[in-house]
């Protein structure tokens, strides 16, 4: 089997069938099995503990200080030093009589789950990796606190905006869970999508990235002069990276709308007029592929790209981290958004798909569960994403945390985008996790769109033939999101 | 409370029997019969694997099966395996036992395989050592679709453009076939060479003093003979195309395509089960899957049957 950023066992799907993000695809599965009603309503963390002071800008959740916090945090990829390092002394910091018992540990679900059971559970959970908590089934048991509170709250660095004014929109809603749904995970890291290229090689070049399809097809023309291969994929494990291409277009022209009606499978949702033109779009440029990228698996494009043969490649802010070790000297990633398809698009050429993964939790039952909202709020400070970003290489979805520091290429590039795109954020996919069948639908027209084998207009046909089957079968537990 | 038969003896004879039937009886009941019946079960079932609690729903999940083009794609391609590849992995290693063993004429009044036989027969069993994912592995090497590929780089040096193997949907399943007949050859030659081998020589000796040629040799006395051989070789191999699932898994594009061009059945029930997580539809994809292979199992016992030659 191929390794692709989604590829994952079975074990790590039914541990993430629950609300768990991917790195390569955030929200796949905000709430899967959230589907019933939640048993116990989850109590309130505004609520003063007793004895405590009074809420106030810097202690928005009345902690009493010096009651011990618990973390757990999943020592992966981003290793847990960020938290020893960073977070948990700001924590205090703020709270210099607490004492912080820390636990950094790759097992999050076998170490938890008991504890879960038995009632006996950390302030703050660092939910991740393969081994990590189905977080739909601590949602529909009651288990997690709702932080509607955290983002209500006062921010660190600056008491007259809230939390959630702090962070890049779209956060909230990526960590929704539960019916009614409401926002039980913080997803931390921010990912953003968009087209890939290597900066050293347009500046030798004297090319700019296009920014309307028109440009794009001029540039298609002059880098093919060059014997460049303009765009390129990977066609055998992971045409959803060209898929994602295609929903943003889609969303560009028509507006994040267009992603929503796809997710809740509204009436002709695929056959919108959006839909069409971004796919016609994106087949223009396919045909500029070589043909043997549908034979292709992700690593081999992607050294391509590094050999200087691809000019652009769809991907996600991983990318840089992913190709570290192939990338030679004098490669300089950058990225930029899609192309604007349209003169009259809702969105603005500077607007991006960007989403939030590697969530953090707050027990319901926690001892401290008010400490666990105040650390995830000192997390969200601009020190600690700052300290989070140097530590682990990524971005986090704190807006502006990056001021003073050095910054790889792709990552200058990726925080660049997201300050011009703004409020201009392209919405995450639910469907990709919710409906399995149609992401493998979408996947194999998405080839067979690139490759030249069907048009824009069969493309779309199709898709609302999968769309309809996915909506009549009974078998399938729907899910509607509004945000 | 002794029974007529069940005399000390009769136990010993039984009981020593039973010793050693115990264990593979245990191990098969548990490891094969109660895991296939509890397919059957939850084929009648909405089980998606991750809960206790799933419904009964009769024979909703094979009325579906009917609907399903992905299954009816899958099906038609077992077909065409089935067709193809065990009748030219056949003839294939047919041919080359008979060359191996008895096609290099006589030396010393001795029929023998052609020079250097004993080293091909080493070379021809190399593909069934690997396991079937090394020899996916190898074929996305030899395969690849780019001008560097290796099949495509050979055909370069004679002016052939870059061949999309497993990219073009009317190529990509003969291409997977192709494969499995490379890997399948070794094992069957070997087989056959096994079967000729037990065919006493003076056979061959005697025909070939009546003058037969190597062609009377092979149609006449040799494929008779190891007729058996053959009839086991193709129900294998008929098993094997019912399978296919790694090769297609690891080789094809986005997994049994371009457009289904290549899925086969264990694939699905793969993606049934751990990507849509349908344990009982895929559940009753497997049930259906067993019946395919029981009764091709069946007619090819039945179709092949000849009288045995005793020799």
């Amino acid at each position: 089997m191929t390794i692709t950023p989604r590829d994952i066992t079975r074990r790590q799907l039914l541990a993430r069938v629950g609300l768990t993000a991917l790195v390569a695809g955030p929200f796949l599965s905000a709430c899967a099995t959230g589907g019933g009603g939640s048993q116990e309503a989850a109590p309130s963390a505004a609520a003063p503990s007793a004895g405590g002071a009074s809420a106030s800008a810097n202690n928005p959740f009345n902690v009493k200080a010096d009651a011990p916090l618990e973390v757990v945090i999943f020592k992966g990829g981003y290793s847990d030093e960020y938290a020893t390092q960073s977070h948990e002394p700001l924590y205090k910091k703020a709270f210099p009589g607490a004492t912080i018992k820390h636990q950094g540990i790759q097992t999050i679900g076998q170490t938890l789950t008991p504890r879960f059971a038995g009632g006996d559970v950390p302030d703050v959970v660092n939910n991740s990796g393969t081994d990590n908590l189905d977080g739909g089934a601590l949602i529909n048991a009651g288990q997690l606190l709702d932080l509607t509170p955290l983002f209500e709250a006062p921010s660190v660095d600056d008491p007259t905006k809230k939390v959630k004014d702090v962070i890049v929109p779209g956060t909230i809603e990526s960590g929704l869970g539960g019916d009614p749904a409401k926002p039980y995970t913080l997803n931390y890291v921010y990912t953003a999508y968009g087209l890939w290229y290597d900066a050293k090689l347009f500046e030798k070049e004297g090319w700019t990235p296009p920014k309307t399809f028109d440009e794009f097809k001029t540039f298609a023309e002059a880098a093919k002069a060059k014997n460049i291969v303009p765009f390129g994929y990977a066609g055998k494990n992971a045409s959803y990276y060209a898929y994602w291409m295609i929903l943003i277009s889609a969303a560009k022209i028509g507006g994040n709308k267009i992603l929503l009606d796809i997710d809740n499978l509204a009436d002709n949702a695929w056959n919108n007029d959006a839909v069409k033109q971004a796919a016609a779009a994106w087949a223009e440029i396919g045909k500029y592929m070589d043909p043997a990228y549908e034979g292709l698996i992700h690593t081999e494009v992607q050294t391509q790209q590094n050999q200087g043969k691809v000019a652009f490649y769809p991907s996600g802010s991983w990318l840089e981290a992913e190709q570290a070790k192939d990338t030679p000297e004098g490669f300089e990633y950058a990225m930029v958004p899609t192309p604007s398809v349209t003169a009259a698009d809702q969105m603005p050429y500077e607007a991006i798909r960007a989403a939030a993964a590697e969530g953090f939790i707050v027990p319901s039952k926690a001892k401290n569960a008010a400490g666990g909202l105040e650390y995830l709020r000192q997390m969200l400070s601009k020190q600690g994403a700052r300290d989070f970003t140097e530590k682990t290489k990524s971005l986090t979805v704190v807006i502006g945390a990056t001021e003073g520091l050095t910054l790889s290429p792709g990552l200058t590039s990726v925080a660049a985008a997201q300050t011009a795109a703004g409020t201009n954020v392209v919405t995450f996919s639910s469907f990709e996790g919710w409906y399995k069948e149609l992401e493998t639908e979408l996947r194999k027209q998405t080839n067979a769109l690139m490759f030249g084998r069907i048009s824009a207009e069969e493309f779309a046909t199709k898709m609302q033939e999968a769309a309809d089957k996915t909506k009549a079968d009974e078998s399938i537990i729907k899910q509607t999101r509004n945000v | 409370m002794r029974r007529g038969r069940l005399t000390p003896g009769a136990v010993r004879k039984w009981g020593f029997i039973a010793s050693f039937l115990a264990a593979p009886l245990a191990i098969y009941i548990i490891f094969f019969v109660s895991p296939n019946l509890q397919a059957l079960q939850l084929a009648l079932t909405n089980s998606r694997g991750i809960s206790p609690d799933f419904q009964y729903v009769g024979f909703e999940n094979f009325t579906r099966l009917f609907g399903d083009e992905v299954f009816w794609a899958a099906v038609r391609h077992h077909g065409l395996i089935l067709l193809v590849m065990p009748l030219v992995t056949i003839v294939i290693a047919l041919f080359f036992s008979f060359l191996l063993n008895l096609g290099g004429g006589q030396r010393n009044g001795q029929l023998t395989g052609v020079w250097g036989s004993s080293f091909y027969k080493v070379v021809f069993f190399f593909p069934q050592v690997l396991a079937v994912v090394i020899v996916g592995v190898l074929f996305q090497a030899v395969l690849n679709p780019q001008k560097s590929g290796i099949l495509n780089s050979v055909l370069g040096w004679f002016g052939v453009d870059p061949v999309g193997w497993l990219i073009k949907p009317d190529l990509a399943l003969w291409t997977i076939i192709g494969v499995m007949v490379w890997q399948g050859v070794g094992f069957y030659v070997v087989l056959f060479s096994a079967g000729m081998a037990g065919v006493p020589k003076e056979i061959f000796e005697a025909a070939a003093l009546d003058g037969a040629n190597r062609f009377t040799l092979f149609f006449k006395i040799t494929l008779p003979l190891v007729w058996n051989t053959v009839q086991v070789g193709w129900v294998y191999l008929g098993i094997a195309a019912f399978d296919a699932f790694a090769l297609v898994q690891v080789l094809s594009i986005d997994r049994g395509g371009p457009d289904n061009a290549t899925t086969v059945l264990p694939l699905e029930i793969f993606r049934q089960t751990f990507t849509y997580y349908r344990f009982g539809y895929a559940s009753a994809m497997g049930v259906a899957l067993v019946f395919l292979v029981l009764t091709f199992a069946a007619l090819t016992l039945r179709v092949t049957r000849r009288e045995r030659i005793e020799y």
